[in-house]
């Protein structure tokens, strides 16, 4: 044992972090070993964000150790954390566009000493000698705006190695990078670890980590649950350890009928202003009363497809819903008229009107519905629909004219939900529908999208967990990279089968 | 029914202590107007007598006209600073129509337009001004403060270029041509009360029947709460922002229309500054600068608060320079109260909904 200490630089024994009504890990015993890529994966949910924070110095665990170089520490905050020679690089980048790069790595840190002013020869001497370290051709007054994204992830890396890291968590870092970008990065990461730095690095694509990885652990619903190193496994072995055997539960009845297509999608491509394709010649079509999954990575161009499909890019291809030709410029609330409806994935952001009452907030899409006269809003229909919404997807609220920032995430979603349902969708769009909201109220959610497909609207979500998608589809789509890479129904799909087409051609 | 008997009974302990208080800074424009009205008719002994009243409200709807305009797009978290250029720009249409009619050189000859048509015209082109504001600040990008700051100084400059910085007068027109009648608008009463009040009242009722009962009503709100979930939600984003600029400019018409009106001349540099006391009426009346929630009742209480203690502080002989200094500091108490008020509803919401 004492051999194998010497190339473990952190050893976290018994880690358990316990929320009001959740816990987050439980009991989880986890090694860094020192000079490798050491990869840690699990479904959503699975506890490695936490545990990353607490490495981090973001929280505090409710129990257990770790140990920096056998000797037990804890962290206060991310800088005491830094100054003991562990930094993270989060999934979303922490730098400003406006400020140099030098300026970035140094920003709260400055090297100044009271009235004098800013010693920036040093600050770009040093910045210069990070930009060598990673084999960048960079100049440290280069603006961080004229940065591709690839380069300004290096530049967090370089923040985290300023601090003398000696330990570097890196939190999906290839999420919004190109497949080049991501080489370009993975050659930084074999440098980093030749000169002796640990590295831990979370994915979600297992190929990625077969490429990149050296040690691999696994955390299931906060335990831990298998480690081993890469080349000893294959990807089916990371699947079966990451999912479990649990049998994957069922929302679906059996026999269930379909009728006409609702929404029908021809080569739809979406190409940004960066010229990037975002979505890359995409058909599909979605029956009434089906349910169609649509399962795939961060980035790999689910939001961006149902985006396209509302009307709020500019795409080219073909649109049919309800049987209606969609001409490409028309307008989200003549679409809305059509019947698509979308229950959008950033609630707080797209979802929500926040001071507005829960009433206000389930109507504003379906008000030319209720019209006296054509003009003025008939007040008694908008009640009546509005308690009976709420009745419907048993939405918890003392009165419809509170505001609905007062309510819980899961209630603020079903409101939501109702607001698009108060348009009598035909076919029903929910990206991510249930992300941040809580285990009963996925139940709820999923139970609602049954209940509505058997009244014959077609729905079309998006997930990113395997078992939701296994648990209430029909159908699953599955998107890599802008494209559409399998379209099974569920009988015939497997999960390794959907892991590997979202994996295709990164 | 357990569940609704718990909430009732949350409910009504914290309608007890904080409850209350909530209720009281909900009122306190009303408050505010009720405490002003009663502390002027103490110290002024003649302020409530019928005419320095009704010449208090005529002042006032000027500034309602402008308040009431801007609300729209105040809640849409927007701001119009050029409505006092507008009012002074429509005066001078106004006055050039009506003592120099549209001259035709080609023919050699000038029409005089009667009322009848200048009133419309004039509304048009301060709507057009307001949907020229809408447009820039939809189509291309440019932040609502920054773009009628722009406008705000073309349009005035353009009422100077109209004359040349001279003033308009004789707009009583002239029985031979037919444009007599203009000067009716600003001083001619019916049942006793000036026109510049019953429509400064028609005007708060109809803007208010927008805001409450039609759909356009509800996509200003929401656009102020949210725009991105306004535009995912089916709402006109862009097209109904023209539209509440629109508003707004045409109200600014409105009220230069009637101050021309009431001085029977038009002079370009009225209304400068008008502006401010029109946001600071919106303020006063609970409307957010941040969007998404105010009512049309408040700005109009609100305008009243700003005008009553103008007027009062005048008749009690305060001097210009105070005036100013107590306005100032009214501006910002309201604000603090309001900020109070939306943590103590939020935190009220939360208890209710427990």
């Amino acid at each position: 044992m004492s051999d194998a200490h010497a190339d473990i630089v952190i050893r976290a024994e018994k880690i358990s972090m316990i929320y009001p009504g959740t816990i987050a890990l439980n009991e989880v015993d986890y090694r860094v070993y020192r000079g490798k890529v050491n990869v840690i994966i699990g479904e959503n949910g699975a506890g490695k964000s936490t545990l990353m924070k607490i490495l981090a110095g973001v929280q505090k665990p409710s129990k257990g150790t770790i140990y920096l170089n056998d000797a037990a520490v804890s962290f206060n905050n991310t800088r005491d954390a830094a100054s003991k020679g562990i930094g993270m690089v989060h999934q979303e980048l922490n730098l400003f566009g406006n400020l140099t790069v030098a300026e970035n790595i140094f920003l709260g840190r400055e090297k100044q000493h009271g009235l004098m002013p800013l010693d920036t020869a040093e600050q770009h001497r040093v910045t210069a000698e990070l930009m060598a370290r990673l084999d960048q051709d960079i100049a440290p007054s280069e603006l961080l705006s004229n940065l591709k994204v690839g380069q300004q992830q290096l530049i967090e890396i370089a923040k985290a190695l300023a601090d003398e890291a000696d330990v570097l968590i890196l939190d999906e870092p290839t999420s919004a990078l190109s497949k080049t970008e991501v080489e370009l990065l993975f050659k930084v990461i074999r440098d980093l670890t030749a000169q002796g730095v640990s590295i831990i690095y979370i994915s979600h694509r297992l190929e990625e980590l077969m490429a990149i990885g050296d040690h691999i652990t696994i955390l299931r619903d906060g335990n831990f649950q298998a480690e081993a190193e890469v080349k000893d496994i294959d990807v089916p072995w990371i699947v079966r350890e990451m999912l479990g055997s649990d049998p994957v539960s069922n929302f679906l009845n059996p026999g269930r009928h379909f009728g006409k297509p609702v929404l029908d999608v021809k080569q739809i491509t979406l190409i940004n202003e960066m010229g990037h394709t975002l979505v890359d010649d995409v058909s599909m079509e979605v029956k009434s009363g089906e349910i169609v999954g649509v399962y795939g990575l961060m980035g790999a161009g689910r939001t961006e497809l149902m985006e396209c499909l509302l009307g709020l890019q500019k795409y080219s291809g073909e649109v049919m819903i309800a049987g209606h030709n969609v001409p490409a410029q028309m307008d989200t609330s003549d679409r809305i008229r059509l019947g698509i409806c979308l229950v959008p994935e950033d609630r707080k952001k797209n979802g929500i009107f926040p001071i507005s009452s829960v009433s206000n907030n389930m109507t504003i899409s379906s008000l030319w519905r209720r019209l006296k006269h054509r003009f003025s809003i008939d007040e008694e229909a908008e009640m009546s629909a509005v308690a009976s919404a709420i009745g419907d997807l048993s939405i918890k609220v003392s009165s419809p004219d509170i505001e609905i920032r007062a309510l819980s995430g899961g209630n603020q979603q079903k409101v939501v939900i109702g607001r698009t349902l108060l348009t009598s969708p035909k076919i029903l769009l929910l990206d991510e529908p249930t992300r941040g909201i809580d285990i009963g109220a996925k139940a709820d959610v999923f139970e609602m999208m049954v209940t509505l497909s058997e009244q014959g609207i077609g729905v079309l979500f998006s997930t990113s967990d395997l078992k939701e998608i296994m648990a209430v589809s029909d159908r699953i789509l599955v998107m890599s990279g802008g494209k559409l890479t399998a379209n099974i129904t569920r009988s015939e799909a497997t999960e390794s089968a959907l892991v590997s087409a979202s994996a295709q051609g990164l | 029914m357990k569940n609704s008997h718990n909430t009732v009974s949350h409910y009504s302990s914290f309608m007890s202590g904080e409850g209350l208080l909530l209720l009281a800074l909900k009122m306190r424009t009303f408050i505010a107007l009720f405490l002003i009205l009663a502390f002027f008719s103490f110290m002024v002994p003649s302020f409530l007598a019928t005419s320095s009243l009704v010449i208090m409200v005529k002042h006032i709807a000027i500034n309602a006209f402008l308040a009431l305009g801007i609300t729209f797009v105040i809640i849409t978290a927007g701001i119009d600073l050029s409505i006092g250029a507008i009012l002074g720009f429509c005066g001078m249409v106004a006055g050039w129509l009506i003592t120099k009619g549209i001259v035709l050189p080609m023919f050699g000859i000038a029409i005089f337009p009667s009322v009848w048509l200048v009133v419309p015209i004039v509304l048009v082109i301060g709507g057009l001004i307001g949907a020229v504001n809408g447009v820039l600040i939809t189509r291309y990008n440019v932040a609502p403060f920054i773009c009628t700051l722009g406008t705000m100084y073309i349009v005035r400059g353009a009422a100077m270029l109209l004359s040349g910085g001279e003033t308009f007068t004789g707009l009583a027109g002239n029985e031979q041509l037919g444009n007599t009648g203009f000067e009716l608008i600003g001083t001619a009463k019916l049942l006793g009360l000036p026109y510049a009040i019953w429509m400064m009242f028609i005007l708060a009722g109809v803007i208010a029947y927008i805001a409450k009962k039609t759909q356009f009503g509800r996509h200003v709100f929401a656009i102020g709460d949210n725009e991105h979930s306004a535009e995912l939600s089916g709402v006109k984003v862009r097209s109904v922002k023209v539209w509440v600029y629109t508003i707004s400019g045409l109200c600014a018409a409105i009220a230069g229309i009637v101050v021309s009106s009431q001085l029977v001349a038009s002079h370009p540099a009225t209304g400068v500054a008008f502006e401010m006391n029109a946001i600071a009426a919106v303020v006063l009346g609970g409307t957010s600068l941040a969007g998404g929630r105010g009512t049309i009742m408040g700005t109009l209480i609100g305008a009243f608060v700003i005008g009553i203690l103008a007027d009062g502080l005048v008749m009690m002989g305060v001097s210009e320079f105070w005036q100013m200094v107590i306005k100032g500091v009214v501006i910002i108490l309201a604000v603090i109260i309001d900020q109070k008020q939306s943590r103590l509803q939020h935190k009220a919401a939360i208890v209710q909904q427990k």
